[in-house]
């Protein structure tokens, strides 16, 4: 019995293990692939396009009303201290430090690193990337480098945009709902803002940028069978993808804090 | 004429776990020669097709192009080996994000490095040649029917007059007219480039019209090979059975019995 938990646990581990020493040999070849040319531009701009400019309204929305959430929870939290003027700064700092990045990589797991796997998987099943091999095309220049680059470029102008939305959101929430004086609100807002403050941000956000399009290459690219193959690599690229985020994202804070 | 092969396999073995897929495979195909592999589902046609493409890497043995050893090139060298070859796969795998002629000039624009323009004349001249007018150019691959998708493929497989056409199961799939349609223009572009060609197939009216010779491939293995010709006088007992469609004989199937 003792012995079976024990093998159960060994195989478990070793299966995680080689999942990860694949992804690391993937990660490995994509980067070498990001850095040598030829570099596909064309496709590059339009994974730029896809990638950032059509997640606007998703990362607007979610940016929106998180900062007018933030602003209501904030206020009764610190109306019971006499504290309503950390609002505003708590609002600010909470967004570009942390909701933002954190939601905005989210929501791009949701709608781009499952959009990412269900072509790749698509075109794997179909021998699409078969074809790209006969055409004297390697798919890692052509499918997995400009999404990479993409994802590592896009979603830190995304984040900013939501930054601002967010920081909009609240603003309207306090001083539209919660009596807030327009011109203090807007002070305390940027009083006690670092530069850094939304640096980190930003940076948390290109790593997960990074993170959602490799895991959506990466189980697209390694999808088997027909449709429902293509359907688990798409599950697995959104769990993966949201899972590596949160994991990620303690360990940037603990890195950006120092 | 040159003595040396344009494809040679020697020995190729290749397995997925326990499983022998290719055993000692031996073949050869000398330069403007049409061979066709014939053989039952699960022989391994499509699995040598892959070795001499790339796409898998024998456990054993060598392959040749031009009697030069390509079983362990680089991706570099295999990419160059490639731009002299054309593939026509089983559904087309034509890519689906791009238009009918952006398929068709795919290589001449990726591999072969011409710019849009020439490569879009070049690519109506060679939908022209398979029978499709230039008014289909700008359709989507989704919008064709898969007579007309396979038609497509063909016009890729030979937009950059390859020396090499690999064709997987060209006949699968159509009625019988459209199958006659495919193989007269096999037939007539691979004649009118000089090109050696490979084809793998099943459908023996199909082999007929379009080999010089054939090999029957058996459990991984050419169990015999002659000209296209005497497929029906050789009285090779494999032969037989498979081109009678016979249940009794010395190819068994995997099946169970009831």
């Amino acid at each position: 019995m003792e012995h079976n938990f024990l093998a159960t646990i060994g195989r478990v581990f070793l299966s995680f293990m080689a999942a990860v020493g694949r992804i690391a040999i993937f990660t490995a070849h994509s980067l070498r692939h990001c850095i040598v040319p030829p570099y596909y531009l064309r496709l590059l701009g339009k994974q730029m396009m896809d990638i950032g400019y059509y997640s606007l309204p998703v990362v607007g929305m979610t940016a929106l009303f998180t900062g007018m959430v933030l602003a209501l929870q904030i206020y009764v939290g610190s109306s019971r201290f006499n504290a309503e003027s950390a609002v505003a700064t708590i609002v600010v700092i909470g967004l570009t430090r942390e909701l933002a990045p954190v939601l905005s990589g989210l929501m791009i797991a949701g709608r781009v690193g499952a959009a990412i796997a269900a072509e790749i998987g698509t075109m794997r099943v179909t021998e699409q990337i078969d074809a790209l091999v006969t055409l004297s095309t390697n798919p890692f220049k052509y499918l997995v480098a400009p999404r990479l680059i993409a994802g590592l470029v896009t979603l830190p102008f995304l984040v900013l945009v939501g930054d601002i939305i967010g920081v909009s959101g609240g603003f309207l929430v306090a001083t539209e709902k919660l009596g807030f004086n327009a011109s203090n609100y807007l002070n305390n807002t940027f009083e006690f803002l670092e530069i850094r403050d939304v640096v980190s941000g930003l940076i948390k956000a290109s790593v997960f940028g990074f993170i959602v399009t490799l895991m959506g290459c990466y189980h697209g690219f390694n999808s088997t069978g027909g449709a429902q193959g293509v359907g688990k690599a798409t599950t697995n690229a959104v769990v993966s993808s949201f899972v590596m985020i949160l994991i990620s994202d303690y360990f940037l804070t603990v890195l950006l804090i120092d | 004429m040159s003595d040396v092969p344009k494809i040679e396999l020697r020995n190729v073995c290749k397995a997925f776990g326990k499983k022998v897929i290719l055993d000692n495979l031996n073949l050869s195909i000398m330069a403007g020669e049409s061979l066709v592999v014939i053989g039952g589902s699960g022989t391994g046609k499509s699995v040598m097709l892959k070795c001499i493409l790339g796409l898998l890497k024998p456990e054993s043995g060598q392959i040749l192009i031009d009697g030069e050893d390509i079983t362990n090139a680089n991706t570099h060298k295999r990419e160059q080996i490639l731009r002299k070859t054309g593939m026509l796969f089983q559904y087309a795998a034509l890519f689906d994000s791009l238009t009918v002629w952006e398929n068709v000039a795919f290589g001449l624009i990726q591999a072969h490095g011409m710019n849009r323009k020439d490569a879009k004349d070049i690519a109506i001249q060679k939908l022209a040649l398979v029978g499709l007018g230039p008014d289909l150019a700008e359709k989507h691959s989704a919008e064709l029917s898969i007579g007309m998708q396979k038609r497509v493929g063909l016009a890729r497989a030979i937009a950059a007059d390859p020396e090499i056409i690999f064709f997987d199961e060209p006949t699968t799939g159509l009625d019988p007219i459209m199958g006659d349609v495919i193989d007269n223009l096999i037939r007539d572009c691979t004649q009118d480039l000089g090109a050696t060609t490979l084809t793998i197939s099943h459908d023996m009216e199909s082999a007929q019209k379009i080999a010089d010779r054939i090999a029957l491939l058996y459990k991984g293995s050419v169990v015999w090979a002659g000209l296209a010709s005497e497929i029906h006088t050789c009285g090779d007992p494999y032969v037989e059975q498979f081109v009678h469609g016979d249940v009794d004989g010395p190819i068994k199937l995997d099946i169970l019995k009831p």
